[in-house]
């Protein structure tokens, strides 16, 4: 059995689903029961006390079944993130915390000062750590030194759709890991998918690619088989690529 | 007497005493939701008896779709 351990949970799937932007409950509860994903992200935000009973996705969500990754979306530093992250687990549905620490409003790339602290402290706490990250090899090592339970490199910028711009950065920072490295943020299609599990990735995060996609169903089951098909893939072994041609059928036995 | 709750100011009756009696005078007892009183996170079990005072700054807050 392929499993992926983060901390002390397990799961079969490697796919992580963002809640975010979704036009409505319905396609949203069909593209995250067809995404096969185990693991739910969420933001933690004021409820709208002027309309506090808006249907709301979390109410129809069997919570034996999903495991909720809250983030600290919205925090420009550490300590705002760790609020947010004891707001989170206050709410008594998880102890896991998506560590998001943003350093500028246009890029939305993670600060990794506040990030690095923010992650030291909420380890420290007893939450389960996953931490987004630039895919910084050094950055992703010092987190790891304090005891983050993931790593999530961004492919690209938060719902920018550009799939992974530096492989160079991912592969060092897969090659050297200790704990599961998700690929998180900038996710296009499911060839991103693929390639991010084929580098060896544990896991790829994502929303917006499969919320604002023209049929969010239709592509939320993509991504699934396109994380699975570059997981097998990577377990498989590709062949190394070579410059010239070597032919497939046999170059004995040829009729003369 | 005036409380802050997510960041407006809300006049509240004197059968609002409690934090319970907040959550209640917006219906919010059955639904997830954590709740924040002058910074300090206040537990489920202890709503009934968190009492409320003029001035304090109460934030309400609950899971959204987020990625």
């Amino acid at each position: 059995m392929d499993v992926l351990k983060i901390g002390a949970y397990e799961f079969r799937s490697r796919l992580l689903l963002g809640t975010g932007k979704f036009a409505d409950l319905d396609t949203q509860g069909k593209a995250v029961e067809v995404s096969g994903a185990e693991i739910l992200t969420f933001a933690v935000r004021r409820l709208n006390l002027e309309n506090p009973h808006e249907p709301h996705f979390l109410e129809r969500l069997d919570l034996k079944r999903f495991t909720l990754l809250p983030n600290t979306a919205g925090a420009y530093t550490a300590e705002e993130a760790v609020r947010i992250a004891r707001l989170a687990k206050a709410s008594g549905l998880c102890d896991m915390i998506k560590v998001e620490v943003i350093g500028d409003q246009r890029t939305l790339l993670p600060d990794p000062i506040g990030t690095l602290e923010a992650s030291r402290i909420l380890v420290e706490e007893g939450f389960t750590v996953l931490t987004y990250t630039n895919d910084d090899p050094i950055l992703a090592r010092r987190l790891q030194e304090v005891g983050v339970h993931a790593v999530m490199p961004g492919a690209s910028p938060i719902g920018s759709g550009q799939g992974i711009i530096n492989e160079n950065n991912l592969r060092f920072i897969i090659e050297e890991a200790k704990v599961p490295i998700i690929v998180d943020a900038g996710i296009g299609s499911p060839a991103d998918c693929a390639k991010a599990m084929e580098l060896g990735a544990d896991g790829v995060l994502l929303n917006t690619a499969v919320a604002l996609a023209d049929d969010p169903v239709l592509m939320a089951e993509a991504m699934k088989l396109g994380v699975e098909a570059g997981r097998k893939g990577f377990l498989a072994g590709r062949i190394p690529k070579k410059r010239y041609a070597s032919a497939s059928s046999p170059t004995e036995g040829m009729i003369e | 007497m005036q409380i802050i709750v997510n960041g407006k100011q809300v006049p509240l009756t004197d059968q609002v005493r409690t934090i319970r009696d907040l959550l209640d005078s917006y219906q919010l007892m059955e639904k997830i939701v954590v709740v924040e009183q002058n910074g300090t996170i206040i537990e489920r079990s202890l709503y009934e008896n968190q009492t409320i005072a003029d001035g304090d700054r109460i934030e309400i807050v609950h899971f959204v779709g987020g990625g």
